[in-house]
Protein backbone atom coordinates (compact mmCIF):
# COMPACT_ATOMS: atom_id res chain seq x y z
CA UNK A 1 0.00 0.00 0.00
CA UNK A 2 1.24 3.49 -0.74
CA UNK A 3 2.16 6.16 1.77
CA UNK A 4 0.88 9.71 1.74
CA UNK A 5 4.36 11.21 1.86
CA UNK A 6 5.33 9.24 -1.26
CA UNK A 7 2.28 10.61 -3.04
CA UNK A 8 3.19 14.15 -2.03
CA UNK A 9 6.81 13.63 -3.12
CA UNK A 10 5.74 12.26 -6.49
CA UNK A 11 3.82 15.43 -7.41
CA UNK A 12 5.72 18.03 -5.36
CA UNK A 13 7.23 19.65 -8.45
CA UNK A 14 3.75 20.08 -10.00
CA UNK A 15 2.68 22.30 -7.09
CA UNK A 16 5.05 25.17 -7.79
CA UNK A 17 2.53 27.34 -9.63
CA UNK A 18 -0.61 26.26 -7.76
CA UNK A 19 -2.24 27.52 -4.62
CA UNK A 20 -2.20 24.61 -2.19
CA UNK A 21 -4.41 24.16 0.88
CA UNK A 22 -3.86 21.24 3.25
CA UNK A 23 -5.74 20.03 6.27
CA UNK A 24 -4.10 19.63 9.68
CA UNK A 25 -1.98 16.81 10.96
CA UNK A 26 0.17 14.44 8.96
CA UNK A 27 -0.45 15.93 5.53
CA UNK A 28 0.60 19.43 6.67
CA UNK A 29 3.73 18.13 8.43
CA UNK A 30 4.71 15.87 5.54
CA UNK A 31 4.29 18.53 2.88
CA UNK A 32 6.42 20.89 4.99
CA UNK A 33 9.03 18.15 5.40
CA UNK A 34 9.40 18.10 1.60
CA UNK A 35 9.95 21.87 1.58
CA UNK A 36 7.61 24.69 2.49
CA UNK A 37 6.67 27.22 -0.17
CA UNK A 38 4.78 30.46 0.24
CA UNK A 39 2.00 29.15 -2.01
CA UNK A 40 1.14 26.45 0.55
CA UNK A 41 -1.44 27.12 3.27
CA UNK A 42 -1.85 24.61 6.09
CA UNK A 43 -5.21 24.80 7.85
CA UNK A 44 -4.07 23.46 11.22
CA UNK A 45 -7.56 23.16 12.70
CA UNK A 46 -11.17 23.74 11.61
CA UNK A 47 -11.49 20.18 10.34
CA UNK A 48 -13.62 19.99 7.23
CA UNK A 49 -13.00 23.53 6.02
CA UNK A 50 -9.95 22.83 3.85
CA UNK A 51 -12.19 22.03 0.90
CA UNK A 52 -14.36 25.11 1.58
CA UNK A 53 -11.24 27.29 1.63
CA UNK A 54 -10.17 25.82 -1.69
CA UNK A 55 -13.63 26.55 -3.08
CA UNK A 56 -13.43 30.20 -1.96
CA UNK A 57 -9.99 30.56 -3.56
CA UNK A 58 -11.00 28.82 -6.78
CA UNK A 59 -14.16 30.91 -7.23
CA UNK A 60 -12.33 34.19 -6.57
CA UNK A 61 -9.27 33.33 -8.71
CA UNK A 62 -10.75 31.46 -11.67
CA UNK A 63 -7.49 31.71 -13.66
CA UNK A 64 -5.45 30.05 -10.92
CA UNK A 65 -5.06 26.33 -10.24
CA UNK A 66 -5.96 25.42 -6.66
CA UNK A 67 -5.05 22.07 -5.07
CA UNK A 68 -6.62 20.88 -1.79
CA UNK A 69 -5.07 18.00 0.16
CA UNK A 70 -7.92 16.70 2.28
CA UNK A 71 -8.36 13.60 4.44
CA UNK A 72 -11.11 11.10 5.16
CA UNK A 73 -11.62 12.35 8.73
CA UNK A 74 -11.89 15.96 7.56
CA UNK A 75 -14.17 15.45 4.57
CA UNK A 76 -16.45 13.24 6.68
CA UNK A 77 -16.94 16.28 8.93
CA UNK A 78 -18.11 18.37 5.97
CA UNK A 79 -19.95 16.08 3.57
CA UNK A 80 -22.41 18.91 2.98
CA UNK A 81 -19.46 20.92 1.73
CA UNK A 82 -18.86 18.19 -0.87
CA UNK A 83 -22.24 19.03 -2.37
CA UNK A 84 -21.35 22.75 -2.33
CA UNK A 85 -18.07 21.95 -4.09
CA UNK A 86 -19.97 19.93 -6.69
CA UNK A 87 -22.63 22.60 -7.05
CA UNK A 88 -20.10 25.23 -8.16
CA UNK A 89 -17.64 22.64 -9.60
CA UNK A 90 -14.78 25.10 -10.19
CA UNK A 91 -12.75 23.94 -13.18
CA UNK A 92 -9.53 25.10 -11.54
CA UNK A 93 -9.78 22.96 -8.39
CA UNK A 94 -8.11 19.59 -7.82
CA UNK A 95 -9.29 17.92 -4.62
CA UNK A 96 -7.16 15.08 -3.26
CA UNK A 97 -8.46 13.07 -0.32
CA UNK A 98 -5.83 10.97 1.45
CA UNK A 99 -7.97 8.18 2.84
CA UNK A 100 -6.13 6.21 5.54
CA UNK A 101 -9.43 5.05 7.06
CA UNK A 102 -8.47 6.51 10.39
CA UNK A 103 -8.11 9.58 12.57
CA UNK A 104 -4.39 9.04 12.68
CA UNK A 105 -3.20 12.03 14.64
CA UNK A 106 -5.41 11.27 17.62
CA UNK A 107 -4.37 7.64 17.88
CA UNK A 108 -5.66 5.93 14.78
CA UNK A 109 -9.33 5.53 15.53
CA UNK A 110 -11.06 4.03 12.48
CA UNK A 111 -13.33 6.28 10.39
CA UNK A 112 -16.40 5.15 8.48
CA UNK A 113 -14.32 4.56 5.35
CA UNK A 114 -12.85 1.57 7.23
CA UNK A 115 -16.31 0.02 7.41
CA UNK A 116 -17.26 0.53 3.79
CA UNK A 117 -18.21 4.18 3.29
CA UNK A 118 -16.92 4.98 -0.17
CA UNK A 119 -15.75 8.56 -0.70
CA UNK A 120 -15.52 8.16 -4.47
CA UNK A 121 -19.17 7.13 -4.42
CA UNK A 122 -20.01 10.08 -2.16
CA UNK A 123 -18.18 12.48 -4.49
CA UNK A 124 -19.87 11.09 -7.58
CA UNK A 125 -23.32 11.11 -6.00
CA UNK A 126 -22.73 14.68 -4.79
CA UNK A 127 -22.15 15.66 -8.41
CA UNK A 128 -18.36 15.97 -8.64
CA UNK A 129 -17.77 15.52 -12.39
CA UNK A 130 -14.50 13.56 -12.16
CA UNK A 131 -13.58 11.24 -9.34
CA UNK A 132 -11.34 8.22 -9.01
CA UNK A 133 -9.98 5.97 -6.27
CA UNK A 134 -6.30 5.09 -6.52
CA UNK A 135 -4.24 2.66 -4.47
CA UNK A 136 -0.83 2.63 -6.21
CA UNK A 137 1.69 5.42 -6.56
CA UNK A 138 1.85 5.38 -10.37
CA UNK A 139 -1.97 5.49 -10.48
CA UNK A 140 -1.97 8.44 -8.11
CA UNK A 141 0.56 10.39 -10.14
CA UNK A 142 -1.30 9.68 -13.38
CA UNK A 143 -4.64 10.65 -11.82
CA UNK A 144 -3.18 13.88 -10.43
CA UNK A 145 -1.63 14.87 -13.77
CA UNK A 146 -4.87 14.06 -15.59
CA UNK A 147 -6.83 16.14 -13.09
CA UNK A 148 -4.47 19.10 -13.52
CA UNK A 149 -4.98 18.94 -17.29
CA UNK A 150 -8.68 18.16 -17.24
CA UNK A 151 -10.18 21.61 -16.66
CA UNK A 152 -12.91 19.98 -14.55
CA UNK A 153 -13.37 19.66 -10.80
CA UNK A 154 -11.76 16.38 -9.78
CA UNK A 155 -11.73 14.47 -6.50
CA UNK A 156 -9.00 11.87 -6.24
CA UNK A 157 -9.45 9.41 -3.38
CA UNK A 158 -5.96 8.15 -2.57
CA UNK A 159 -5.99 5.10 -0.32
CA UNK A 160 -2.89 5.38 1.87
CA UNK A 161 -1.33 3.61 4.81
CA UNK A 162 -2.24 4.92 8.25
CA UNK A 163 1.28 6.10 9.01
CA UNK A 164 2.59 9.59 9.52
CA UNK A 165 5.44 11.64 10.89
CA UNK A 166 6.57 11.47 14.51
CA UNK A 167 5.23 14.91 15.35
CA UNK A 168 2.88 17.44 13.87
CA UNK A 169 4.15 20.76 15.21
CA UNK A 170 6.52 22.46 12.77
CA UNK A 171 8.76 25.53 12.94
CA UNK A 172 6.39 27.57 10.79
CA UNK A 173 3.94 29.54 12.90
CA UNK A 174 0.31 29.51 11.82
CA UNK A 175 0.10 33.26 11.34
CA UNK A 176 3.41 33.48 9.50
CA UNK A 177 2.11 30.89 7.07
CA UNK A 178 -1.22 32.67 6.69
CA UNK A 179 0.32 36.07 5.89
CA UNK A 180 2.98 34.58 3.59
CA UNK A 181 0.21 32.86 1.65
CA UNK A 182 -1.83 36.04 1.32
CA UNK A 183 1.25 38.03 0.22
CA UNK A 184 2.04 35.34 -2.31
CA UNK A 185 -1.40 35.76 -3.87
CA UNK A 186 -1.08 39.56 -3.81
CA UNK A 187 2.15 39.11 -5.75
CA UNK A 188 0.38 36.95 -8.33
CA UNK A 189 -2.32 39.57 -8.76
CA UNK A 190 0.24 42.36 -9.16
CA UNK A 191 2.46 40.36 -11.51
CA UNK A 192 0.21 38.22 -13.68
CA UNK A 193 3.22 37.16 -15.79
CA UNK A 194 4.36 35.03 -12.84
CA UNK A 195 1.22 32.97 -13.06
CA UNK A 196 2.67 30.24 -15.22
CA UNK A 197 0.38 27.69 -13.69
CA UNK A 198 -2.67 29.68 -14.61
CA UNK A 199 -5.24 28.18 -16.91
CA UNK B 1 -44.35 37.43 2.58
CA UNK B 2 -43.97 40.24 5.12
CA UNK B 3 -40.19 40.35 4.93
CA UNK B 4 -39.26 43.94 4.16
CA UNK B 5 -38.13 44.26 0.56
CA UNK B 6 -37.23 47.92 1.09
CA UNK B 7 -35.01 47.30 4.09
CA UNK B 8 -33.45 44.22 2.51
CA UNK B 9 -32.48 46.55 -0.33
CA UNK B 10 -30.99 49.05 2.12
CA UNK B 11 -28.84 46.28 3.64
CA UNK B 12 -27.81 44.96 0.22
CA UNK B 13 -26.79 48.40 -1.07
CA UNK B 14 -24.76 49.00 2.09
CA UNK B 15 -22.86 45.75 1.44
CA UNK B 16 -22.23 46.83 -2.14
CA UNK B 17 -20.88 50.21 -0.95
CA UNK B 18 -18.33 48.34 1.19
CA UNK B 19 -17.10 46.55 -1.92
CA UNK B 20 -18.43 43.13 -1.00
CA UNK B 21 -17.87 40.81 -3.96
CA UNK B 22 -18.89 37.45 -2.51
CA UNK B 23 -21.80 36.47 -0.32
CA UNK B 24 -22.25 33.04 1.23
CA UNK B 25 -25.73 32.20 2.40
CA UNK B 26 -28.08 29.62 3.70
CA UNK B 27 -31.69 30.62 3.24
CA UNK B 28 -33.96 31.58 6.07
CA UNK B 29 -37.19 33.54 5.88
CA UNK B 30 -35.78 36.95 6.73
CA UNK B 31 -32.94 36.56 4.23
CA UNK B 32 -34.90 35.60 1.11
CA UNK B 33 -34.85 39.04 -0.53
CA UNK B 34 -31.19 39.59 0.30
CA UNK B 35 -30.24 36.26 -1.25
CA UNK B 36 -32.31 37.00 -4.35
CA UNK B 37 -30.60 40.37 -4.70
CA UNK B 38 -27.21 38.68 -4.56
CA UNK B 39 -28.38 36.13 -7.11
CA UNK B 40 -29.64 38.81 -9.50
CA UNK B 41 -26.45 40.86 -9.24
CA UNK B 42 -23.99 39.85 -11.97
CA UNK B 43 -21.15 41.51 -10.03
CA UNK B 44 -21.76 39.36 -6.93
CA UNK B 45 -20.56 35.79 -6.38
CA UNK B 46 -23.28 34.00 -4.39
CA UNK B 47 -22.32 30.72 -2.73
CA UNK B 48 -25.29 28.72 -1.52
CA UNK B 49 -24.17 26.55 1.36
CA UNK B 50 -25.31 23.24 2.80
CA UNK B 51 -24.28 24.37 6.29
CA UNK B 52 -23.20 27.79 7.47
CA UNK B 53 -19.78 26.78 8.81
CA UNK B 54 -18.62 26.22 5.22
CA UNK B 55 -18.95 29.97 4.81
CA UNK B 56 -16.01 30.55 7.17
CA UNK B 57 -13.70 28.59 4.84
CA UNK B 58 -15.13 30.25 1.75
CA UNK B 59 -14.72 33.73 3.25
CA UNK B 60 -11.14 32.89 4.26
CA UNK B 61 -10.33 31.72 0.72
CA UNK B 62 -11.92 34.90 -0.65
CA UNK B 63 -9.93 37.05 1.77
CA UNK B 64 -6.66 35.41 0.71
CA UNK B 65 -7.69 36.08 -2.89
CA UNK B 66 -8.31 39.77 -2.16
CA UNK B 67 -12.11 39.57 -2.39
CA UNK B 68 -14.29 41.03 0.34
CA UNK B 69 -17.11 38.82 1.48
CA UNK B 70 -20.14 38.73 3.74
CA UNK B 71 -21.96 35.80 5.36
CA UNK B 72 -25.75 35.72 5.54
CA UNK B 73 -27.14 33.36 8.15
CA UNK B 74 -29.74 32.82 10.84
CA UNK B 75 -28.57 32.88 14.44
CA UNK B 76 -28.79 29.08 14.42
CA UNK B 77 -26.37 29.19 11.49
CA UNK B 78 -24.03 31.22 13.67
CA UNK B 79 -24.36 28.54 16.35
CA UNK B 80 -23.51 25.91 13.73
CA UNK B 81 -20.42 27.89 12.64
CA UNK B 82 -18.74 28.44 15.96
CA UNK B 83 -15.96 25.87 15.59
CA UNK B 84 -14.99 27.35 12.24
CA UNK B 85 -15.14 30.88 13.64
CA UNK B 86 -12.84 29.98 16.54
CA UNK B 87 -10.48 27.48 14.94
CA UNK B 88 -10.12 29.24 11.61
CA UNK B 89 -11.22 32.89 11.62
CA UNK B 90 -9.94 33.71 15.09
CA UNK B 91 -6.93 31.37 15.07
CA UNK B 92 -5.76 32.72 11.69
CA UNK B 93 -6.97 36.31 11.99
CA UNK B 94 -9.50 36.22 9.17
CA UNK B 95 -11.98 39.12 8.94
CA UNK B 96 -15.60 37.95 8.74
CA UNK B 97 -18.59 40.21 8.19
CA UNK B 98 -21.48 38.15 9.54
CA UNK B 99 -25.06 39.30 9.01
CA UNK B 100 -27.14 37.23 11.39
CA UNK B 101 -30.93 37.27 11.47
CA UNK B 102 -31.72 37.53 15.16
CA UNK B 103 -34.64 35.16 15.45
CA UNK B 104 -36.25 34.18 18.73
CA UNK B 105 -36.47 37.66 20.21
CA UNK B 106 -39.48 39.79 21.23
CA UNK B 107 -42.33 39.21 18.82
CA UNK B 108 -41.16 35.74 17.74
CA UNK B 109 -44.12 33.44 17.09
CA UNK B 110 -42.22 30.30 16.04
CA UNK B 111 -41.57 28.31 19.22
CA UNK B 112 -38.62 26.51 17.61
CA UNK B 113 -36.68 29.77 17.22
CA UNK B 114 -36.91 30.88 20.81
CA UNK B 115 -33.97 29.07 22.41
CA UNK B 116 -31.47 30.42 19.89
CA UNK B 117 -32.69 33.92 20.62
CA UNK B 118 -31.69 33.54 24.26
CA UNK B 119 -28.10 32.60 23.58
CA UNK B 120 -26.99 34.54 20.51
CA UNK B 121 -25.77 37.70 22.25
CA UNK B 122 -24.16 35.87 25.22
CA UNK B 123 -22.24 33.69 22.76
CA UNK B 124 -21.06 36.65 20.69
CA UNK B 125 -19.81 38.24 23.92
CA UNK B 126 -18.16 35.00 25.08
CA UNK B 127 -16.33 34.77 21.74
CA UNK B 128 -15.20 38.39 21.96
CA UNK B 129 -16.98 39.25 18.72
CA UNK B 130 -18.02 42.90 18.40
CA UNK B 131 -21.62 43.23 17.31
CA UNK B 132 -24.36 45.76 16.74
CA UNK B 133 -28.04 45.64 15.87
CA UNK B 134 -29.48 46.74 12.58
CA UNK B 135 -32.89 48.13 13.51
CA UNK B 136 -33.18 51.60 11.97
CA UNK B 137 -32.98 51.70 8.16
CA UNK B 138 -31.54 55.22 8.34
CA UNK B 139 -28.51 53.89 10.24
CA UNK B 140 -27.95 50.65 8.33
CA UNK B 141 -25.44 51.96 5.80
CA UNK B 142 -23.23 53.65 8.37
CA UNK B 143 -23.33 50.71 10.78
CA UNK B 144 -22.47 48.14 8.09
CA UNK B 145 -19.62 50.37 6.87
CA UNK B 146 -18.29 50.69 10.43
CA UNK B 147 -18.56 46.94 11.09
CA UNK B 148 -16.76 46.24 7.83
CA UNK B 149 -14.01 48.72 8.74
CA UNK B 150 -13.47 47.05 12.13
CA UNK B 151 -13.44 43.53 10.64
CA UNK B 152 -10.61 44.49 8.27
CA UNK B 153 -8.62 46.65 10.69
CA UNK B 154 -8.80 44.04 13.47
CA UNK B 155 -8.66 40.98 11.15
CA UNK B 156 -11.40 39.47 13.27
CA UNK B 157 -15.03 38.45 12.87
CA UNK B 158 -17.72 41.05 13.50
CA UNK B 159 -21.49 40.53 13.61
CA UNK B 160 -24.51 42.58 12.67
CA UNK B 161 -27.77 41.32 14.08
CA UNK B 162 -30.69 41.80 11.72
CA UNK B 163 -33.68 42.57 13.91
CA UNK B 164 -37.38 41.93 13.51
CA UNK B 165 -37.89 45.69 13.53
CA UNK B 166 -35.83 46.05 10.36
CA UNK B 167 -36.66 42.85 8.50
CA UNK B 168 -40.32 42.14 9.21
CA UNK B 169 -43.39 44.11 8.17
CA UNK B 170 -46.56 42.89 9.84
CA UNK B 171 -49.33 42.57 7.28
CA UNK B 172 -51.96 45.31 7.76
Amino acid sequence: MMQRVECLRSIYDRLENCLVVTIMGAVAAELQSLGHRTNFFYLQHAMGLGSSTGLGLALCLPQQKVVVFDGDGSILMNLGGYTTLARYRPKNLVHVVFDNESLLSVGGFPTATSTGSDLEGVARAAGVPRTQTVTKLDEFTAAFDAAMKSNELTSIIAKVEAVGPKGYVTELSLLENRFQFQRHIEGLLKHPERREGSL
Amino acid sequence: MPVSLTNSGVVYQALKKCGIGLVSALPETWLVHLIRMAEDDPAMVLVRLAKEEEGVGISAGAHFAGVKSAMLMQNHGFLASINGIVSFAQLYRIPLLMLISDRGRFGERDPWQTQGGHVTEPLLRALGISYAFLDDPAKVEKRIAEAHTLAYSSLHPVALLLTRELMWEEPA
